[in-house]
């Protein structure tokens, strides 16, 4: 009795402070500032025409694009970003053969000693060594990107919500703002050394545009696009993101019918288990 | 304990005869989760997430002793020890994904079972020792899933480590030497990761043993069932095997398939993206919150934002923050109490019209506070979890003592078995066995 009784003093008490607090919203309330008005910018991520091709349940990798991918991150990206937790062996799992990947890992400088007087070097790379990064430090790369720091690129599709479609929209988000969101939030600017990009989160994004059309020329002759190589970039640091993507869906669809299939004998043997007691129910029913 | 009716151990060949004189482990099992184990025949498929959660507790143990073999506790390198078990471990990825969406499935399995105690009574005597074990096994649960979250080294790991070790630096006059002590510094730091990383390992262990206690008490009285009535004659129980067993198993097969599902197709769905960027002490996100299964509690801790001061006066009695800390330790301590406040005689809420409205209230209520609890910090969030968890502590305090006194309950069938086979002249009153 004492414990219901306190129980229900506690009770009233809790609720009656609780109420008083939510009846007098911002008397209390450290309502948080309301959005700036420059939010208006902001779009949703858009996909490509037809998707992914490692969207959905059955999707698979497209090597060529990987490669195409591959390509562009090499030649525009990776002059400020760095793929850290990529090694250059990986890349067999692009479709490269391991000759080519040996070739490909020594067309890039990685940190290494000198053999005969241990001093720090740069040595061409081998196929068990990581992407380097571009700057020594964090302090190098913000010195030179105006003090802002490009992120590592390795998780970046996983790290942000929506990241693939994320990735592909950014890339193409330099767009002129909308006449119509301007006219909303006068106050808004973007400050020098920013760039306006309708797909970032608040709007002014440090990384100018890069992908402008031609600049690279991929190796197998696809048109270098804009768009095209946003959807390729994207691909491809999905695949440096989460490279057991494709094994993992299909792994998957054996998992899940191994145990539907053990499910389906488990639940007939649990009818069979039972069989007596329903019947017993069944028989005292047509009785009454 | 057992039944005058259960069957008994009886080894079949020289060895387990040996075996059974010398040390009757068998016998035990056959008695704990055997034939020898007699249950209400009439459990209905709420009754299975005790076993699934028996499953889920052994699943993270196995999978969390092997990821524990590829991972190292240092902030220098934790963050990129978790890509290394997802690239280069065989099947790392595996086993990390099976083992960040198997604490999900844990907890989603345990709220299924603590609300079918809400629902069936189950708390109720002479079950009250089950619900007290159960309640310090949820948080135990709930204290080695903190801490394993913040093993990835991810921003959120360590943001959510800072805002939940900083609740204690909300106790009067101890709080921040406790904080500092608990923590290891004053922010999370290396000596945090691998303090949690030890506790991470041993609270399991511990769990089990709760658990082992949790089943013991449960084989006193015998398990409950949904109509509240005690067994009692032989027609009303089946052996756990292979009735139970062959129940449990199908089910536990479907639920596999679900978590199945979650791990192969969307294993990142229950997880924050934050936590894909290494932890940065420098860069705060824009939202810190927990992972799903504490939304409640977290939406009760943040739904106090205002200083308790005498009114008018400006004299703050508690501190917001104090508030919210005690009130969210509170929302789960007073579940300890619950064999007390509900009086009601009746276990099972089919048979208490009253309570089984204000039951699907609650429901609707902790659905709501799961939704507030990972909400923006903004209006109208704030106001509508404090609606929410003023009600919530409105249900066990006031409500759940008050209707059990008022409540007229329906007619209770005699016996299980007259439930079963739908037996339909009620039993006289006074066959309602009081719960004391």
């Amino acid at each position: 009795m004492t414990i219901r009784l306190g129980g229900i003093l506690a009770g009233i008490a809790i609720t009656g402070v609780l109420i008083l607090w939510s009846l007098m919203p911002g008397l209390f309330n450290y309502a948080s500032p309301e959005k700036p008005d420059y939010y208006a910018f902001q779009e949703e991520n858009i996909a490509p025409e037809g998707g992914f091709s490692f969207d959905g349940a059955f999707g698979t990798w497209d090597y060529a694009q990987l490669q195409r991918g591959y390509q562009v991150y090499k030649e525009v990206c990776s002059a400020c970003h760095s793929l850290k937790f990529v090694a250059f062996r990986n890349l067999q799992e692009l479709g490269y053969t391991e000759a080519e990947v040996r070739a490909e890992a020594a067309q890039w400088e990685v940190p290494g000693i000198d053999p005969k007087d241990g001093s720090m070097v740069k040595r061409p790379g081998l196929p068990t060594d990581m992407f380097p990064s571009p700057y020594a430090n964090e302090v190098e790369a913000r010195a030179f990107n105006n003090n802002a720091l490009p992120p590592d690129l390795t998780l970046i599709t996983k790290a942000r919500k929506d990241g693939v479609h994320y990735v592909y929209s950014l890339m193409q988000g330099y767009n002129e703002p909308d006449p119509e969101d301007v006219a909303k939030s006068p106050d808004f600017e973007t400050p020098p050394g920013l760039y306006f990009n309708e797909y970032f989160y608040n709007i002014n994004i440090a990384m100018p545009p890069q992908l402008l059309d031609g600049i690279v020329t991929y190796s197998d002759g696809t048109e270098a696009t804009e768009e095209q190589m946003a959807q390729d970039i994207a691909a491809f640091l999905t695949w440096a993101g989460e490279p057991s993507l494709i094994k993992r869906k299909q792994t998957g669809w054996f998992v899940i019918g191994f145990l539907l299939f053990a499910t389906l004998l488990g639940f007939m043997s649990y009818k069979t288990v039972w069989a007596s007691k329903k019947a017993e129910k069944k028989n005292k029913a047509e009785l009454i | 304990m057992s039944f005058a009716w259960a069957n008994s151990y009886e080894p079949k060949n020289d060895f387990t005869k040996w075996l059974d004189e010398k040390l009757p482990l068998p016998r035990l099992v056959y008695n704990a989760v055997g034939a020898g184990y007699p249950v209400p025949r009439n459990l209905n498929y709420m009754w299975n997430f005790g076993v699934l959660a028996g499953f889920f507790l052994m699943f993270q143990i196995i999978t969390g002793i092997v990821l524990a073999m590829h991972y190292s506790a240092n902030t220098e390198v934790a963050f990129g020890q978790i890509e290394h078990i997802m690239r280069n471990v065989n099947y790392g990825w595996l086993l990390k994904y099976a083992h960040a969406n198997g604490a999900s499935f844990f907890f989603l399995v345990i709220y299924l079972h603590i609300f079918r105690g809400f629902y069936y009574s189950s708390y109720k005597a002479p079950r009250e020792m089950i619900w007290l074990l159960g309640v310090v096994i949820f948080l135990l649960m709930m204290a080695t899933a903190f801490m394993g979250y913040v093993l990835p080294w991810g921003q959120m790991s360590f943001w959510g480590a800072k805002v939940i070790t900083g609740l204690f630096g909300a106790i009067p006059f101890i709080g921040e030497p406790l904080q500092v002590w608990l923590v290891g510094g004053y922010a999370p730091n290396n000596s945090t990761l691998n303090r949690f990383f030890s506790l991470h390992f041993l609270l399991p262990f511990v769990i089990l043993g709760a658990v082992i206690l949790h089943i013991w008490a449960l084989h006193i009285p015998g398990s409950s069932n949904p109509t509240g009535v005690e067994v009692k004659a032989e027609s009303d129980t089946v052996p756990f095997h292979p009735y139970y067993t062959a129940k449990d198993g199908w089910f536990l097969g479907l639920v596999l398939s679900l978590f199945a599902a979650v791990v192969f197709f969307a294993p990142n769905a229950l997880g924050h993206a934050e936590n894909w960027i290494e932890a940065n002490p420098l860069s705060t996100p824009a939202l810190i919150v927990p992972e799903w299964y504490f939304y409640p509690f977290y939406a009760i801790l943040r739904a106090f934002t205002g200083d308790l001061t005498i009114p008018f006066t400006g004299i703050v009695l508690i501190e917001a923050k104090l508030l919210g800390v005690i009130a969210m330790f509170g929302s789960i301590l007073l579940w300890f109490f619950l064999p007390w406040l509900d009086k009601s005689p009746v276990r099972s809420g089919s048979y208490r019209p009253l309570f089984r409205i204000f039951f699907w209230i609650f429901v609707v209520d902790m659905a709501a506070l799961f939704y507030l609890g990972g909400a923006k910090a903004e209006e109208p969030y704030i106001v509508l979890s404090q609606i929410a968890t003023a009600w919530y502590f409105l249900h066990f305090l006031v409500i759940l003592p008050i209707i059990s006194q008022i409540e007229v309950p329906k007619a209770l069938p005699f016996s299980i078995t007259d439930a079963v086979l739908g037996k339909k002249e009620p039993a006289a009153p006074t066959a309602a066995e009081p719960a004391e």
